[in-house]
């Protein structure tokens, strides 16, 4: 048995030796599967860091009420007699001044100019009524540039990522929220979290632009984040036929609503690697074709003089996966160097908005570009390799 | 065209490598040429716009709730022939993953402006005599098995009705079809009456989505534009009216960087394509390097070389670049059809990107053919044919 590991070592060490001399045509795999691991990557890495962006909202120990019916916080409307009665469910913790730390909110979209757009297109950038106590329930946001709306009047603070991503979001500038234009007069950070993609105002200072009072959502701080904390908040609240709204712990819900968007990218992303990867898998056979063409003649001296088939097909394999494995850690090189960190921004269908984002490319996505790597240095190795130990003798040492 | 054998002979000489080679290629043409279909289907909605409609919606956003009356007023401004309009439903059908787009609206006029959806007569009629009547896109009924005569639940996720519940019930009247897939992705809806809507609804009344007009002179859709938003410009609900493709036009935009993403994937897939075709082709010609000795020995002039390696590559790239795109052209419109999603039904590889595509296939062939072709050129006999 350790004969067949010896011969192994051997006639793998001579060919991994001689893939200098072939480089051009050992080139082929290289390039072929770091195209494939490249793409899928970079397509793995922009869903995961648009999920991680929305994962990434809320804490356990908040939680969002919906309209009963609603799925977004768009399409939801709650009264102000009915955000008032939610915030004094049992179960809401109260703050110092012994009032429930409760955060009603309305949620409405603005056309904002992206940077670099001159064609004025529609943007559904996010636009959140808030209170000016906001950093009570949220206390992950913070002002890091200029200052706090004030009350009742029409200021605007913008989230981190909302002023990377729109023209103009700059502190004394205006932006056009709603019957007119309202002044920007600072920046807030929310931990990187969907947040920061919106702009926020004054709830009340926008109930006035808009001639109607009513809330989105109203947002509550529960006691602890324990599971039972919630349970039991949830039944108070759906005995009261009066409040007809959902509680959903925060994290839940928005991460429920980067589920169509994720989807979409990853379907779109695997498909295009798997139809990259027979492409790579033809690329790979030619190479392994070509390894083993110009070693005819080694190899059947080796088969000569004693060697086994297994060795030698086990010999080539181990050339082709480790092509495969220099393709896949180039491929992941430059996916991870390109788009690591790389902010875009689109619209998430579940929510209609506009939502900032990073690719994240984590070792989990490079593990299975390796992984997707090796499957097709597998197949583009295979066949060379049977054919390699299958040729006669003879043949391979008269056609020299 | 005497020199084909001669190509061919060098195309045949490892057939596996060719045949290896070719089908890498036409994978990345596929690939393209699906990757275009893609981009097309979300286009689709631009180009097929109706050149003399014009919609209006809230100047802040389009999902500004707007005065309904404004219909009245919007139909006396000159030059405007119809309008209708129509508000955002929302709606599912038993669950999330059953999405799709439903309107109540001004159903009688909203047929007039667009002619494109192809609803037989008497179910037309039928709807317009039928207050809870409805009728869908044949793709969506298909999909969820509504005939005509169902009663067809959807729950609305925004509007509640009167009575608490928030499923609205609609009497099927009529399945409804367009001519092209490009079309039916701009129709895959449920349309029914606002006055249906309207009553049912727990609030929001006397307020609706948007507005679409027609245009008895599209020349003059700016200045009618214009005039439009001048009416509404002081009121507490201003609008902003743009035409139907311009429209489209920002809808498209609002998916981000689509276009960008889509094309990147494409240089991706073309860049690797190049490495690995060079590379074959690199192989390929130092092989016969001493073949091509042999034909200047016999009197070949060095640009005849030069031109047969490079006809060589443009056959291999030609060849398979012709069979990926027309794979994809075969294959784009099967596929949107198929795609559980709303919007891909106008997947198909127009006339532009298979031009597109065959002028990278040339392109390629060029940059992998150029170099191994002018190493043949300058190949010097003596040295070629010592085997240095």
């Amino acid at each position: 048995m350790a004969n067949v590991f010896q011969q192994i070592g051997a006639v793998t060490a001579m060919n991994i030796r001689t893939i200098p001399d072939r480089l051009g045509i050992s080139m082929v795999i290289v390039a072929g599967i770091a195209g494939v691991v490249g793409v899928l990557i970079a397509m793995l890495a922009m869903a995961e860091g648009f999920a991680a962006t929305l994962a990434s909202t809320g804490r356990m120990d908040r939680v969002i009420v919906l309209r009963v019916g609603s799925i977004d916080e768009l399409g939801s409307t709650l009264g102000v007699e009915q955000a008032r009665l939610i915030a004094d469910v049992p179960g809401v913790k109260r703050g110092a001044d012994g009032a429930p730390l409760a955060l009603p909110e309305v949620y409405a979209l603005t056309n904002i100019s992206k940077k670099g757009d001159t064609t004025g297109a529609q943007t559904n950038a996010v636009v959140r009524g808030t209170s000016p106590d906001v950093f009570k329930v949220r206390p992950e946001a913070k002002i890091v540039d200029g200052r706090m709306f004030e009350p009742g009047k029409r200021e605007v603070v913008v989230g981190r990522a909302a002023r990377a991503e729109y023209a103009n979001l700059d502190i004394g500038k205006t932006v056009e929220v709603r019957d007119g234009a309202w002044l920007i007069v600072g920046e807030f950070e929310s931990g990187g979290d969907v947040h920061e993609s919106e702009v926020w105002v004054d709830a009340a200072a926008l109930h006035d632009a808009v001639r109607a009072q009513f809330y989105s959502t109203i947002t509550l701080q529960l006691e602890d984040d324990r599971a039972e904390t919630f349970q039991a908040f949830k039944d108070h609240m759906t005995q009261d036929p009066r409040l007809r709204a959902a509680p959903q712990r925060e994290p839940e819900y928005y991460a429920s609503r980067s589920e169509a968007l994720e989807t979409f990218i990853t379907v779109i992303g695997y498909t295009v690697a798997v139809i990259m990867a027979i492409g790579a898998v033809f690329g790979a056979l030619n190479t392994m074709y070509a390894a083993v063409a110009t070693r005819s003649v080694e190899i059947a001296t080796l088969r000569a003089i004693g060697f086994g088939g297994g060795p030698v097909v086990c010999s080539i394999m181990i050339e082709a996966l480790l092509l495969s494995l220099a393709g896949a850690i180039i491929g992941a090189a430059v996916a991870y160097v390109v788009f690591n960190g790389f902010q875009v921004s689109g619209l998430n269908f579940q929510t209609f908005s506009q939502v900032a984002f990073q690719f994240a490319v984590t070792p989990e996505l490079v593990m299975k570009g390796i992984q997707w790597a090796w499957f097709i240095g597998f197949f583009g190795g295979l066949f060379p390799a049977v054919r390699a130990a299958r040729q006669p003798v003879v043949d391979a040492l008269r056609a020299a | 065209m005497k020199y084909f054998p001669l190509v061919w002979a060098a195309l045949m000489r490892r057939k596996p490598r060719t045949i290896l080679t070719m089908l890498s290629i036409t994978v990345a043409f596929l690939l393209y040429g699906l990757l275009q279909g893609v981009l097309a289907a979300f286009t689709a909605g631009i180009d097929i716009a109706g050149a003399d409609r014009l919609i209006t919606v809230g100047k802040y956003s389009f999902t500004q709730l707007q005065p309904v009356a404004y219909a009245n007023q919007i139909r006396a401004v000159p030059g405007i022939k119809d309008v209708a309009f129509q508000s955002w439903f929302g709606g599912i059908y038993q669950t999330e993953r059953n999405f799709f787009a439903q309107f109540p609206s001004d159903v009688e006029p909203y047929l007039r402006l667009y002619p494109e959806v192809l609803l037989p007569e008497d179910q037309k009629q039928a709807l317009l005599k039928t207050r809870t009547g409805a009728v869908v896109l044949k793709r969506l009924a298909d999909k969820y098995g509504w005939k005509v005569g169902d009663k067809v639940p959807i729950i609305s996720t925004i509007w509640p009705k009167k009575d608490g519940s928030s499923v609205w019930e609609f009497d099927l009247v009529g399945i409804f079809d367009c001519k092209d897939g490009a079309t039916r992705a701009q129709h895959e809806y449920l349309l029914f009456h606002h006055e249906y809507f309207e009553e049912a609804r727990a609030f929001g009344q006397g307020r609706v989505g948007w507005f679409i007009e027609r245009t008895e002179d599209p020349s003059k859709n700016a200045e009618i534009a214009l005039s439009i938003d001048k009416m509404f410009a002081n009121s507490p609900s201003p609008t902003k009216t743009d035409s139907e493709k311009a429209f489209n036009q920002g809808f498209v935009k609002q998916f981000g960087n689509l276009q960008m993403i889509l094309g990147g994937i494409m240089a991706a897939v073309i860049f690797t394509l190049l490495l690995l075709t060079g590379n074959t082709m690199m192989q390929s010609v130092r092989e016969r390097i001493p073949e091509l000795a042999v034909l200047k020995t016999l009197g070949y002039s060095d640009r005849t070389v030069l031109a047969l390696v490079l006809v060589e590559a443009l056959l291999l790239c030609l060849v398979a670049a012709a069979i990926g795109i027309g794979l994809a052209m075969w294959a784009a419109p099967v596929i949107g059809a198929g795609i559980p999603f709303p919007g891909f039904t106008g997947m198909k590889v127009g006339a532009g990107a298979a031009a597109l595509g065959a002028a990278i296939a040339v392109g390629l062939a060029l940059m992998v053919g150029l170099p191994p072709a002018l190493r043949a050129m300058r190949l010097d006999i003596v040295n070629a044919l010592s085997g240095h």
